[in-house]
């Protein structure tokens, strides 16, 4: 500007001048969900934590290993498999499970708890919309957990599995067999799959719900998000005997099982064909139901005051 | 050029009418006072301009809709409540990255420059602060934003005199200038005698007294007399009276109100000290005249006090 005299008396005439008017969305955004990783710091420490515990419990077994290889021989093709992959699949489950408690706990207390503290009017005193801060929230449970479960679960993998290796190597025994019964890349791809298309898409809309509770209950979100669908239920049952709205919950929580083509959520992403579930309608209303229950709680959130 | 233009703003909450057809007009490079009991409607007002709460009638905020346009609005307004705190768990570094994430025109350098002078340490979170602290820290993140418009709402509430005092003093001196605009509202009254522009009573969601210090100035005089000429003094039909150390002190409305006696202020300094009352005294005189509509009221009736 110091080339340019006749600009800054303009600019000096017009402070606004000077100054970006508005930032982008997404600086908008990435500061939104920065807040909430220092918030809720559980995010990440929770399935750090499970992480570890798994790791300092495989340490206590990989003296067994040795004794496990040798015997490996005797057992069948599913069984051996079974012996040497069980331990990465406690591990897989254990982080996914923490990670789905925390996304649950996380969205009842997302747009309720910062009613609580009063902090509300802080984080509306500052140039963020309400849709802005609702979808950083929403990505939390939807992606950011899921993905942070999929790194934590393939770290701890690979250091279990090299731990194990050193051990089979320490006993002068071969780590291939270790290598090629665990699967390290397949089951992974298999538990990625599983958190794209259950813990993100089919389980949308159950944290849109949740978010939407936690922005409209002036108390107790927890029971306003439970007891409704259990009220309903209550009273299909007795009046109409019949268990269709409980039919349709479980369905929706257990990983639409009947979509996935397997009982078991878990497995349902390794077996079932992507286009089975990608033609789903189950999946697309789900979407579309999160989709306007995040709108919904966006716009209380504009209503809303502090508790 | 108008910061805030309100026309007939109504708000209801049920059956308490919070503000009932308030107008209101605030320029550029003023300091607004906003003076009323408890419920009277101030908070309700504020929030209507800041954009927390909906409202009927006609308002505009620098132009905008404060409702409709709340995100834009708070690029160049700021506000700090006793009852908006900052987030209990966030540290003082993470509160500069955020406002420096998400405002464009927050000064980080500024906001630094004023936490150099006070005792809070970067790493500190916010309920490790005394409450002195936290309003330090908020105005020091207000003050680096190049907004156009404060609001502030009881910011002192529960503060010693020395942090009250430092309070404004940093706000006339490291930020006031004729471009930017304050609406204040706040209970302790003789803290902002000198350093409002212009006053407003808000009673019962009314404006029932709005002037500028200027007007005030000249307006309204407080004379001391000794009990002998006291009947004389009532005989100038002053706007209130009460005793205070063996003396009558009487306020006298000077300026051209309906019932304007036109009293001189010779007449008046024969009578006693004339000087001008303190915004509490007028404060007490306005509401006295209002006291029987509401129970409780300490005010003392302009006539009855003599005896």
């Amino acid at each position: 500007m110091s080339t340019e005299p006749n600009a800054v008396s303009e600019s000096s005439l017009n402070s606004q001048a000077i100054t970006p008017a508005s930032l982008p969305a997404t600086r908008l955004f990435y500061w939104s969900l920065r807040r909430e990783l220092w918030e809720y710091r559980s995010i990440y420490l929770a399935p750090l934590g499970f992480a570890g515990v798994t790791l300092l419990a495989s340490v206590f077994v990989l003296a067994l290993l040795p004794h496990i290889m040798r015997t490996l021989p005797s057992l069948g093709p599913a069984q051996q498999h079974k012996a040497l992959s069980h331990p990465y699949d406690i591990a897989a489950g254990l982080i996914m499970g923490a990670a789905f408690i925390v996304s649950i706990f996380y969205s009842l207390d997302a747009l309720y708890g910062e009613r609580r503290e009063r902090s509300i009017l802080f984080w509306k005193s500052l140039p963020v919309s309400d849709l802005t801060t609702v979808l950083a929230k929403a990505s939390v449970p939807l992606v950011i957990l899921p993905l942070l479960a999929f790194a934590i679960t393939a770290v701890t993998d690979f250091v279990m599995i090299l731990l194990s290796s050193l051990v089979l190597l320490a006993s002068g025994l071969s780590v291939a067999t270790l290598w090629t019964q665990v699967g390290l890349g397949h089951s992974l791809l298999g538990l990625l799959h599983h958190l794209v298309t259950v813990h993100m898409l089919w389980y949308a809309p159950l944290y849109a719900y949740l978010l939407l509770v936690s922005a409209w209950a002036r108390r107790a979100p927890f029971l306003w998000a439970v007891l409704p669908p259990l009220a309903i239920g209550v009273f299909e049952k007795i009046a109409f005997h019949s268990s269709h709205f409980a039919d349709f919950l479980l369905n929706r929580v257990g990983g639409g099982s009947d979509v996935m083509g397997a009982d078991f959520p878990m497995q349902s992403g390794m077996r079932s064909a992507p286009w089975n579930f990608l033609s789903s309608p189950g999946l697309w209303l789900g979407l579309m139901v999160a989709a306007i229950f995040l709108l919904v709680a966006a716009r209380l959130r504009r209503y809303r005051e502090p508790i | 050029m108008t910061v805030i233009e309100a026309r007939g703003l109504r708000k209801a909450f049920g059956t308490t009418i919070a503000l009932d057809g308030v107008n209101l007009r605030v320029d550029e490079g003023r300091i607004l006072g906003l003076i009323g009991p408890n419920g009277a409607g101030k908070s309700t007002a504020l929030n209507a301009i800041l954009g927390l709460t909906q409202y009927q009638g006609e308002l505009r905020v620098l132009g905008r809709d404060p409702w409709a346009e709340r995100d834009q609005l708070m690029r160049d307004v700021c506000f700090i409540a006793d009852v908006a705190v900052l987030p209990r768990w966030m540290r003082v570094s993470q509160a500069l990255d955020y406002v420096a994430g998400v405002h464009p025109r927050f000064d980080r350098a500024k906001a630094e420059g004023f936490l150099a002078k006070t005792d809070i340490q970067r790493k500190s979170k916010v309920r490790e602060l005394s409450k002195g602290m936290v309003t330090q820290l908020h105005l020091a993140l207000v003050m680096a934003i190049d907004a156009r418009l404060l609001v502030l709402d009881e910011p002192t509430l529960g503060l010693d005199i020395l942090f009250r005092k430092q309070f404004y003093d940093s706000l006339l001196n490291d930020y006031f200038d004729r471009s930017r605009t304050i609406v204040v509202t706040t209970h302790q009254v003789e803290d902002v005698q000198n350093v409002l522009t212009d006053l407003m009573f808000i009673y019962r969601g009314r404006i029932v007294l709005s002037c500028s210090m200027e007007e005030f100035e000249t307006r309204y005089l407080e004379v001391a007399v000794k009990p002998e000429q006291a009947a004389a003094a009532r005989a100038l039909q002053p706007m209130h009276e009460w005793q205070t150390l063996g003396r009558s002190i009487f306020l006298f409305d000077h300026g051209a109100g309906k019932n304007d006696p036109k009293i001189d202020r010779q007449q008046l300094a024969a009578l006693g000290d004339v000087r001008t009352p303190s915004i509490a005294d007028l404060f007490v005189a306005v509401m006295g005249d209002k006291q029987g509509d509401r129970p409780g009221s300490t005010a003392v009736p302009a006539q009855g006090a003599a005896q």
